[in-house]
């Protein structure tokens, strides 16, 4: 197979030229995104791979005899294998794709857990899930009248595992964390998780969508039963994520959603269900944006992922200092172990006059609870201002982003 | 006693002053400093205003068939707009404020830099404050 062509150290303003977006002017000012936990931005190739198809060789897949039908065919199939690489599992026929991270766990809730969770069962997930790890469990719970427990965490935004042992009771048949908090950045002790539940053959489902963003992840490591993430959250497009599932268990899964593309044979006296992982794919799947994730992924292969881990590193690093010399300012989420996510409050500030703020400087951060109210509420806050740094982020904007926050801060205080 | 049209041209021409939008958020926050804050008593949750991402109180009384409304917020910019409304809707008849169709928010392009939650918000202060009208209203028949 090609080698692709690793550039040799890690330079950001080499890198920042991939990225056409961080040239924009929002209100005449460079723009300065700090909002990449919400989504990240795009390389030149994920936005060229999305027009190529487009202009080239659009066909629906897997269906046409003819030649574009077939290179998108071969396009589209081609990305399996390249998600199967990015995150290391065992096979290819164990990646789904699904809409994101959200669908992913609808789906195994759907499926796995539909088939598998019964009444009197418990389902245990953590204090600091986004709602997309709470509310499809909540609404299996309801089916099944099962009940959802929490791991709970401290007042630094960590999982407090004392409790694991007696939480991971007879009763818990299933547990699902995220890897990477998304409102806090703490990076959750996942393995110890996954090798707890599975002393008591529980099995695990991994929300992976700001992991993916910031550390090279292998499910086979980490032996998780699920895994699921979103494109869009590490360089690639909307609409597109995948679930990982291990084969043995995707195998026994009932089907989600029913239609062309996930059948062997239909009939109205019955029907045979297509091998996995295409029973879970019903429909005319979205090609475009699995063929512009294949381009993200090769992108990832292209950069020297340790170099753009230092960097990120020391963008939370040199941020976290400078925020914690301002006296107003209170981070919230202090966990060790974190990517590169702050959220702070200021005293006496509102969270979001700082964003609309920063706004008119250029400056893009999230306010507000980023879906996740449950941990909003158990810090006792109505929101938090969050700045999320991709490797493309400098400690210049940095330098800016606490200026401008500084003079937020001095006019808003009430 | 101006109508409530011609306040809303003269915020309209005030505005007409800023070019950037960062001049106009300026503005909106000093408007929002200026006012007045709520008594204590009056912050309470029956006068909070369901449908907003930071918190506003909404009080009014009436006098003569003339409305006046009292307005706070923890966010300094939504205190601008709150200013900014009861300008237009204070001091306005029931039937007035009832009736009103208020432009002055599209054209002093505030909407443009709203993001979906804060035009709710906005929306959700209207229609608190022409609620109150129509209690009012009634009250009045």
């Amino acid at each position: 197979m090609e080698q692709p062509l690793v550039k040799n150290a890690f330079d950001v303003l080499e890198v920042r030229k991939d990225f056409p977006i961080l040239s924009e002017l929002p209100y005449g000012k460079p723009l300065v995104y700090f909002d990449n936990a919400a989504t990240s931005q795009k390389p030149q190739v994920v936005i060229d791979a999305l027009v190529n198809y487009y202009t080239h060789y659009n066909a629906n897949v897997h269906r046409g005899v003819h030649f574009l039908s077939q290179k998108a065919s071969d396009a589209f199939d081609g990305v399996r294998e390249k998600v199967r690489g990015f995150i290391n599992a065992a096979s290819e026929r164990e990646i789904i794709f699904v809409r994101g991270t959200t669908e992913g766990v609808n789906l195994v809730a759907a499926t796995y857990g539909r088939k598998n969770i019964r009444q009197g069962d418990t389902i245990l997930v953590s204090a600091m899930e986004h709602h997309a790890n709470i509310v499809p469990w909540q609404l299996l719970c309801e089916e099944k009248g099962a009940r959802l427990n929490v791991i709970p965490m401290n007042d630094q935004g960590e999982l407090v595992l004392d409790t694991l042992d007696k939480l991971l009771n007879d009763n818990c048949k299933f547990v699902a964390v995220s890897h990477t908090a998304n409102s806090l950045g703490t990076i959750n002790p996942i393995k110890e998780i996954i090798a707890k539940s599975h002393s008591k053959n529980i099995p695990v489902l991994v929300d992976g969508a700001q992991a993916v963003a910031h550390d090279e992840v292998d499910v086979q490591d980490l032996d998780c039963d699920f895994f699921v993430f979103s494109a869009h959250k590490m360089l690639g497009p909307t609409g597109i994520g995948a679930v990982y599932g291990k084969l043995h268990l995707l195998e026994e899964m009932p089907p989600y959603h029913g239609g062309g593309e996930m059948i062997k044979s239909v009939s109205f006296k019955g029907t045979t269900w297509n091998d996995v992982p295409y029973k879970f794919e019903a429909g005319t799947p979205n090609i475009a944006d699995v063929i512009a994730m294949g381009a993200a992924i090769d992108y990832w292969n292209t950069i020297d992922r340790s170099g753009a881990h230092e960097q990120e590193a020391e963008l939370l690093n040199y941020c976290t200092t400078l925020l914690a010399d301002i006296p107003s300012v209170r981070i919230i989420g202090t966990a060790k172990n974190k990517a590169s996510v702050i959220s702070f409050i200021v005293d006496k500030v509102n969270a979001m006059d700082v964003g609309m703020f920063l706004d008119t400087k250029g400056i893009a951060v999230r306010t507000g609870q980023h879906c996740a109210e449950p941990v909003m509420d158990w810090f006792g806050i109505p929101g938090t201002i969050r700045a999320s740094f991709m490797f493309y982020n400098t400690k210049e904007e940095i330098d800016f982003f606490i200026e401008q926050l500084k003079k937020a801060i001095q006019l808003l205080a009430v | 006693m101006r109508t409530i049209s011609e306040i809303e041209n003269e915020i309209i021409d005030d505005f007409a002053l800023f070019d950037t939008w960062e001049e106009k958020y300026q503005y909106i926050i000093e408007i929002g400093q200026k006012l007045k804050p709520l008594a204590v008593e009056f912050k309470i949750d029956e006068n909070k205003i369901k449908g907003c991402q930071s918190s506003v109180w909404l009080t009014a009384n009436e006098n003569n068939g003339i409305i006046e409304f009292f307005a706070d917020s923890d966010s300094v910019f939504v205190k601008g707009e709150i200013a900014l409304l009861m300008e237009v809707l204070s001091n306005q008849s029931p039937e007035a404020i009832v009736n009103t169709e208020l432009g002055f928010i599209d054209q002093i392009g505030l909407r443009s830099h709203m993001a979906q939650t804060r035009a709710n918000g906005l929306a959700a202060m209207i229609k608190q404050m022409k609620l109150y009208a129509v209690g009012f209203q009634h009250k009045n028949v």
